[in-house]
């Protein structure tokens, strides 16, 4: 149902321009400037560059969550972007990925860390295969109000059930193990130029209660490392799978190809996903309540995968960004930030309806139909 | 258990009141499905803006307990007059704005959903800022009434002093809830006659049959989607006004649970079925009143989602099937 | 080649840029304030709660409160205003961790009005707890919040567990009910409140139910409190859902005394239920407006309406901290002035335990009466 037609009247593409310029480019230098985008995101919350620095709230803390719905885009996008399934209870398996670690590591067990996120990856993964196996069959508008039910059945019942702390929520969930290798100073801009200030510093991999930064680069680690996974395997057989899937599920199954198998297959793996990222989150907050599990999130994350363009990686990251990014930056908008950002996704949408990064096949998708396009009418209106 | 059975038709009545709200609302949800094969995210917002619609209507005409019967039917008429004056302008206004422009560019489904959050997120925000707007433009001395503590409920005044009329199985039946259920199914029968019958209503049926036939067979599509939107967010300002008056409450984000809701009774019937949106309402009023009673209020919204996937599951067509107008019986 | 140099050049030069300017902190002390009262600190005092969003009412509240108290403060020391901060949480959880890590960076912060809610001052309190700086909360009440050993916490009013077995007094003694139904919301607050009633209430609580926040259709509730016969009705919970509830249990005949707690303690609960709300008792561990008429009238010169929920705590917590200021404290020495804080407030005397919480708690019972809350006395 989601096939593309695009407009014959296609935008300059600027960005393969740049794109095929960045290719050109030696290997080597190509890894130089990877390792310093790293190393630059990595210093970022320590840089305090004005403008892009929250002035309302802790930029660290902002990062952090930026970097959370970058993991959730990442994860959903899997679902809707690759595998072409529209679900709007994504933030079920974030609040279950954050309860397993509250209920094994503070509220029933005390488990250590390093052992509980992957129990709470499994179980979110466990819990999007119960989820799938029997409404993946559905069609595609009524998956997105099964799961939306399910992200509010998910909710309700942690309001409710006393065993998983009820309208209390969880506290005391303890922080994971700290490394302390060394100190990184911060930027200071208060007198106009940059000055190293020694005074504040985050020590790598001190996971304390007052300092959010590194909590940041354990999940810009974990993002490298999904990011990795979801590379190799949009590549592979699998990723293949679901985009036949996605455009002809008719199609798909004449072929050969198991479509309900790697639906199956792609829900369980946002769902994994879905589920580190809230293990992650409950770590960092160390508090955990229904509060922070409310349907409006779901909605975001698909917000952020939609504008961000589903189906292209970097897109959704941009997406992620976004969504969770500007709502702090423009604080001082205060009461009018969600009818700035209701409005911003309307336009959005009308000015960029493939999303901010459309996928890549699009582009080729489109480059194919303005050849046809010339083919069948000649060369007349171009 | 026990319980449910003693009071058995009081669960029963009032089940099928809230039932008759969700029912006019989910038509909303699925006649633009039927047309446009999209979730119209934003209809929740058609339906609050009803409400506030009848609310300021009633507080204009200085609306109070205890009036005559004259005085009240006027009132009431009135509330409908206004509800869904409001309702079909913003649902016509918000197919103008959020969906036409996708539809000219071609856009893909999913970002119809996304323009439609984008056009829900907004609609509230004005009515739950509403007293900051009226600031701006100075009226705020003029309509403090109609906009204070915006963020917050706003009662209506009780024009229609609940009576008792008859009584089942120990339940006093009152004229509140005659009025709601009789009036909801009334306005049902008509709009399933108007589809039936006129023209407008062939046109829908035949856009929703076949767009591209219709549009070869002379049918002005974009006039028939934008009498969709009206006639649904006509019902649901019917809706809102039965809303006021069995609640009496609302807010800037009362539409959302409600739309869901909605959403679900539309699905349960089968999206695209008028009829079907009927039964859904009822079907979903009722288990989610059952439900409480059975296991208790906090578990209302969790038995409708269960129930939903349930018949999801074994009939996933909804129970009606999908058809508007018998389009593709 | 060209094109390597391109991306290059600018890097180097802001590779050099960072590195040519200076650098601070480190080995040089930063120069303490240490003359005493005389030099002006510049200090602000943060507020800490929902400001916008759906839970924004009684932020609001508060913050008028602590606004008026900042009146009067830079009314007498004109040469050395403080001001005020807002930490604007919007009530969530998940947002609070890293706006109190942004007091906490500020250094002139040198005190925290609230956090506001409970779910929230678990999020934000053990840093402000590890910073040491001072937080007065004016309306986070779930008990629990002072069990944590936080030396930074302090409570300007009374927790649940103070308030609900006063509520459930007030229904034995004086409502003289002897069928009860008893429903929570299933928020913190309200389960809290209503269990604590429900423990105390004993064997003549004949039903129970919980609803869900936002709900606004009660039917089911209305029908097992009708056929239950009870002839009270306690709830715990907040006034969006105490309004139509009540209203639907009125509309459909109910003749029962409803009881609530100070959640439901505001203007908007009567103005939602109109008629329906009358007679509604609410108990709140809050001191009468009429006690402080001063403070009554300059809340109505200001704001131009009465004061409302928690705006009098509100004061009373900013009053507090801006005190510490006039005796010269900073953020470290606030802790131990705020310990030994005793004073007369306007909602009670100011005093707390060594948990932080407020010593002096009277609970007093409230009645709708002609569309006004009134008070109808202390419950003792």
């Amino acid at each position: 149902m989601s096939t593309t037609t695009s407009t014959p009247a296609a935008r300059k593409p600027a960005s393969p321009r740049f794109r095929e310029r960045v290719n050109n480019l030696p290997k080597a230098v190509k890894i130089l400037l990877w390792v310093l985008f790293a190393i630059f995101l990595f210093l970022l919350p320590l840089l305090n560059i004005p403008f892009i620095t929250t002035e309302g709230s802790d930029f660290g803390g902002v990062l952090f969550t930026v970097a959370t719905y970058v993991l959730v885009a990442l994860g959903l996008n899997i679902v809707v972007g690759y595998a072409g399934l529209l679900d709007l209870g994504y933030v079920g398996f974030y609040a279950i990925g954050a309860y397993t670690i509250g209920v094994l590591t503070s509220e029933h067990a005390h488990m250590a860390w390093v052992v509980v996120v992957p129990i709470a990856i499994v179980i979110a993964m466990i819990s999007g295969i119960i989820l799938g196996a029997p409404t993946l069959r559905v069609r595609g508008d009524y998956l997105a109000i099964v799961t939306l039910g399910f992200g509010e059945i998910v909710r309700l019942t942690l309001v409710n059930s006393e065993w998983l702390g009820g309208a209390q929520g969880i506290s005391d969930i303890p922080k994971p193990p700290s490394f302390e290798l060394f100190e990184v100073p911060s930027i200071d801009w208060s007198s106009g130029a940059p000055v190293v200030d020694l005074d504040t510093t985050s020590t790598f991999l001190k996971f304390g209660i007052n300092d959010f930064v590194p909590y940041y680069w354990l999940a810009l680690g974990v993002i490298s490392l999904v990011l990795l996974f979801d590379i190799l395997v949009k590549s592979s057989r699998v990723g293949r799978a679901w985009e036949a899937t996605r455009e002809d599920e008719d199609a798909a199954e004449l072929m050969g190809v198991p479509t309900f198998r790697f639906k199956l297959l792609a829900f369980a793996l946002g769902a994994a996903i879905g589920g580190l990222s809230g293990a992650l989150f409950a770590t960092k907050a160390g508090f955990i309540s229904p509060d922070s599990f409310q349907l409006l999130l779901s909605i975001l994350f698909l917000a952020a995968v939609v504008v961000g363009g589903a189906g292209n990686r970097w897109g959704v990251i941009v997406g992620a960004i976004v969504v969770s990014y500007f709502p702090e930056r423009f604080r001082e908008f205060a009461d009018f930030r969600v009818l700035v950002f209701g409005l911003a996704l309307m336009l959005l949408a009308i000015f960029r309806p493939q999303g901010l990064l459309p996928p890549r096949r699009t582009v080729r998708a489109k480059r194919a139909d303005e050849r046809q396009a010339v083919l069948e009418e000649g060369d007349a209106h171009v | 258990m026990q319980n449910l059975i003693d009071n058995f038709f009081a669960y029963t009545i009032t089940g099928l009141t809230i039932g008759a709200v969700y029912a006019l609302v989910a038509l909303g949800y699925t006649l633009v499905y039927g047309v446009l094969r999209l979730i119209n995210f934003a209809h929740s917002e058609v339906f609050m803006y009803g409400t506030f619609a009848a609310l300021w209507v009633v507080m204009l005409l200085g609306g109070r307990p205890g009036a005559g019967v004259g005085q009240v039917v006027f009132w009431v008429a009135m509330m409908f007059v206004a509800a869904m004056a409001m309702s079909g302008f913003i649902a016509v206004l918000l197919e103008r704005v959020a969906y036409r422009p996708l539809r000219k560019r071609n856009a893909p489904p999913l970002i119809a959903l996304i323009s439609a959050i984008g056009a829900s997120f907004v609609l509230a925000e004005i009515m739950g800022l509403r007293s900051r707007i009226t600031a701006w433009v100075g009226l705020d001395d003029n309509l403090r009434d109609y906009v204070r503590n915006s963020r917050n409920n706003a009662g209506l005044p009780t024009i229609i002093s609940p009576q008792p009329i008859f009584t089942i199985g120990g339940y006093h039946v009152t004229n509140v809830d005659v009025f709601v259920i009789v009036g909801a199914i009334a306005i049902m029968v008509i709009l399933d006659q108007f589809v039936k019958r006129s023209r407008l209503g062939r046109g829908i049926r035949a856009v929703a049959m076949d767009p591209e036939s219709a549009a070869l067979m002379g049918v002005n599509r974009d006039r028939v989607i934008q009498v969709t939107f009206l006639v649904g967010g006509v019902m649901a300002g019917a809706a809102a006004v039965f809303y006021m008056l069995k609640i009496g409450i609302t807010r800037y984000d009362a539409g959302f649970t409600l739309g869901v809701k909605a959403f679900t009774a539309a699905v349960l019937g089968g999206i695209g079925n008028l009829r079907g949106a009927l039964l859904g309402g009822f079907i979903l009023g009722l288990a989610e009143n059952y439900g409480s009673a059975i296991v208790g209020s906090q578990w209302k919204d969790v038995v409708a989602f269960v129930l939903l996937i349930l018949i999801l599951l074994f009939r996933p067509t909804g129970l009606l099937g999908e058809s508007l107008g018998k389009a593709r019986a | 080649m060209r094109s390597t140099l391109k991306f290059a050049v600018p890097l180097a030069v802001a590779a050099l840029a960072l590195g040519a300017c200076g650098t601070k902190g480190g080995d040089t002390a930063t120069p303490a304030a240490s003359g005493g009262a005389a030099a002006c600190g510049n200090y602000k005092i943060g507020m800490f709660g929902a400001l916008t969003g759906p839970n924004a009412n009684l932020g609001i509240y508060i913050q008028n409160g602590v606004n008026l108290a900042l009146d009067d403060y830079n009314k007498k020391h004109g040469d050395c205003k403080v001001t005020l901060e807002n930490y604007d949480s919007q009530g969530d959880p998940t947002q609070a961790p890293a706006l109190a890590k942004k007091a906490i960076d500020d250094k002139k912060v040198v005190g925290i009005v609230g956090p506001a809610f409970s779910g929230e001052s678990k999020a934000a309190d053990p840093a402000f707890n590890e910073a040491g700086l001072v937080t007065i909360t004016p309306s986070a009440t779930n008990p629990k919040l002072a069990d944590n050993g936080w030396k930074t916490f302090f409570r300007a009013l009374g927790n649940d567990a103070t308030q609900g077995p006063a509520a459930a007094k007030y229904i034995k003694d004086t409502v003289k009910s002897t069928k009860t139904f008893v429903i929570d919301d299933a928020s913190e607050y309200g389960k809290g409140l209503a269990d604590i009633v429900r423990q105390d209430l004993g064997a003549q609580v004949v039903g129970n139910d919980t609803i869900q926040q936002k709900q606004t259709d009660f039917s089911a509730s209305v029908t097992k409190v009708t056929s239950s016969g009870a002839d009270a009705l306690f709830f715990g919970g907040y006034s969006p859902e105490a309004a139509p509830l009540i209203k639907q249990l009125r509309d459909a005949g109910w003749k029962g005394t409803f009881v609530v707690a100070d959640g439901v303690k505001d203007q908007s609960f009567i103005d939602n239920a109109k008629d329906a709300a009358e007679g509604t008792v609410i108990t709140c561990p809050c001191v009468p407006a009429d006690v402080a008429p001063d403070f009554q009238a300059a809340y109505k010169a200001k704001y131009n309406e009465d004061p409302n929920t928690y705006s009098g705590e509100g004061y009373d917590s900013a009053t507090i901290l801006l005190d510490g200021i006039a005796a010269g404290k900073d953020r470290s020495s606030m802790v131990d002035f705020v310990k030994s804080y005793d004073k007369k407030g306007v909602t009670k005397q100011l005093k707390f335990d060594a948990k932080g919480e407020s010593a002096d708690i009277k609970v007093f019972a409230y009645k709708v009466e002609g569309g006004k809350i009134v008070s109808v006395g202390e419950i003792k």
